[in-house]
């Protein structure tokens, strides 16, 4: 369902995605997991039509999203990372511009809106705006908008990002309830290795833009000789904290620059 | 088609909710009608050129409506910056859908405030020669408003951050303002101001909105109305180009 061949990214002179190659077959539910900067969000970005990549190949479903962009944005959805909901905007109205851009059938859309809203506790607050919404009801609501249509890749960004227990359990659940009915491919990332651990049928492991590892639990931790998900990805990763993004390195250089000045 | 619509809609509905949005864009034209109007009105007045009101209004609600659409088509910069033209960007539908709905919901904001100040205007004491060229002004207000959001557009979609709105603010639309004769007559200037006013697309607004209003013209409408769907062409089709074009 996506095949990627050394794929590459590079911005200015710092290169976030070196040359990466994988598959996800279809109706796999496949984590990529890695610390701050390592290239994730940069490589689900090319994945999705927002960022062209430097170099190497790409194919949704058999298509190239640089070539053929519509037709790859009309197999997937995804949940972003960072904030993507209109705050002028009621829940519902949110939910409504999506389902209009999505061309989700009318007859559908009603029933599905209510089901989603209710199962993410966000029905008694769908009138008001979205600006007055916690963190968390934002982020539900953002997951709530990811699963209004039925796409055959899912692209889940840290979904779970400021969610609570309660809110995580159910997302995990949807995620492999549609993945087993409606055999939705799924692509996710997470800094939380035990979701990782319990959904995902095959793991990839990428720091500085580039794949570490990859396989399913088992074969992870047959490779580094661990016992846990979280104990092969320090494993692999190092213990050293990184930089959030190239961005943050790139204004810390330049502040430097300016105080030697 | 349906894409279209519901952003459309968007805009409407962002600017019936943004009470302070509608007050401060009326604040700056009332302004300008007043302290201009009344201020260099005796002037006007005494050079044999009749009542400033009447022919400042039309430049004033000629300004309301460009400011209007250029801040909106380069507010696409705030939905990067708060990540809702991901949303857009990766939907199935083609990027120009997205692009004209913006666009067209961002002029139908700025023709409302046009209209408002049109309004306005007549408080203070404009009175337009006649109610039946009221729908040609109109005409030719919208023409403005396409024109300036798909050049707003244009600009927003390669402009990174906020820091760049001040520079677009005083290098595109307050030179546009001044040089266009929406605040003192064409007839008369010296020859550089002259190529300078007739090379900038928003004088054949002013013109259009003022020869509707109060019957003066200075090129006619046949000009204006062809200079303004020239150049709103060309603008909407370097608009959808740069838009279709930005990554994220």
């Amino acid at each position: 369902m996506i095949e990627v061949e050394d794929l590459a990214c590079r911005f200015g002179d710092f290169e976030a995605v070196k040359g990466i190659s994988f598959r996800v077959a279809p109706g796999e539910i496949f984590a990529f997991l890695g610390p701050n900067g390592a290239g994730k969000t940069t490589t689900i970005k090319m994945l999705t039509t927002l960022l062209r990549p430097t170099r190497g190949r790409i194919r949704i479903d058999g298509l190239d999203p640089t070539a053929e962009p519509h037709e790859v944005r009309r197999r997937f959805g995804i949940v972003f990372q960072d904030p993507s909901l209109d705050s002028m905007l009621t829940a519902m109205e949110n939910l409504e511009l999506h389902a209009a851009l999505y061309s989700v059938p009318r007859a559908v859309r009603r029933g599905r809106i209510e089901q989603l809203l209710r199962q993410f506790e966000l029905w008694d607050k769908r009138d008001q705006l979205t600006m007055t919404f916690s963190g968390g009801m934002k982020r539900r609501l953002e997951i709530v908008r990811g699963f209004l249509h039925t796409p055959r890749v899912l692209f889940l960004d840290e979904p779970t990002l400021g969610l609570d227990p309660q809110s995580r359990l159910q997302l995990w659940n949807h995620v492999r309830a549609v993945n087993q009915q409606e055999g939705i491919t799924v692509f996710l990332t997470t800094h939380y290795m035990d979701e990782a651990e319990k959904v995902a049928q095959r793991i990839a492991i990428v720091d500085h833009g580039r794949i570490v590892a990859l396989g399913t639990l088992a074969e992870l931790k047959a490779q580094t000789q661990t016992e846990s998900l979280e104990a092969a990805f320090l494993q692999l990763t190092g213990t050293a904290v990184r930089d959030e993004a190239a961005s943050s390195a790139d204004a810390m250089r330049q502040m430097m620059k300016a105080w030697r000045r | 088609m349906n894409a279209i619509y519901i952003l459309w809609l968007r805009s409407l509905k962002h600017f019936v909710r943004s009470k302070a949005q509608i007050v401060s864009s009326i604040g700056q034209p009332l302004l300008y009608l007043l302290a201009l109007g009344f201020g260099l009105g005796p002037v006007f007045q005494r050079a044999g050129q009749g009542n400033y009101i009447q022919f400042i209004a039309p430049g004033v609600i000629t300004m309301t409506v460009l400011f209007s659409s250029m801040f909106s088509g380069i507010g696409l910069i705030w939905d990067r910056q708060f990540g809702f033209l991901k949303e857009t960007l990766v939907a199935p539908v083609p990027r120009v859908a997205v692009m004209l709905g913006r666009t067209l919901g961002g002029a139908t904001v700025a023709l409302l405030q046009g209209l408002l100040v049109l309004l306005l205007s007549l408080l203070v004491g404009f009175r337009p020669a006649s109610l039946a060229t009221l729908p040609e002004a109109v005409l030719y207000m919208t023409l403005i408003a396409i024109v300036f959001c798909a050049l707003g557009t244009a600009l927003g979609s390669r402009l990174q951050n906020m820091q760049a709105f001040p520079m677009v603010s005083s290098f595109v639309m307050m030179p546009m303002y001044f040089l266009s004769g929406a605040l003192y007559p064409l007839a008369g200037l010296p020859a550089a101001m002259k190529v300078v006013t007739a090379a900038n697309p928003l004088t054949y607004g002013v013109d259009g909105v003022r020869g509707a209003l109060i019957g003066s013209w200075h090129f006619g409408s046949g000009i204006d109305l062809l200079v303004l769907v020239g150049v709103g062409a060309l603008f909407v089709g370097l608009g959808a180009w740069s838009f279709a074009r930005i990554q994220l």
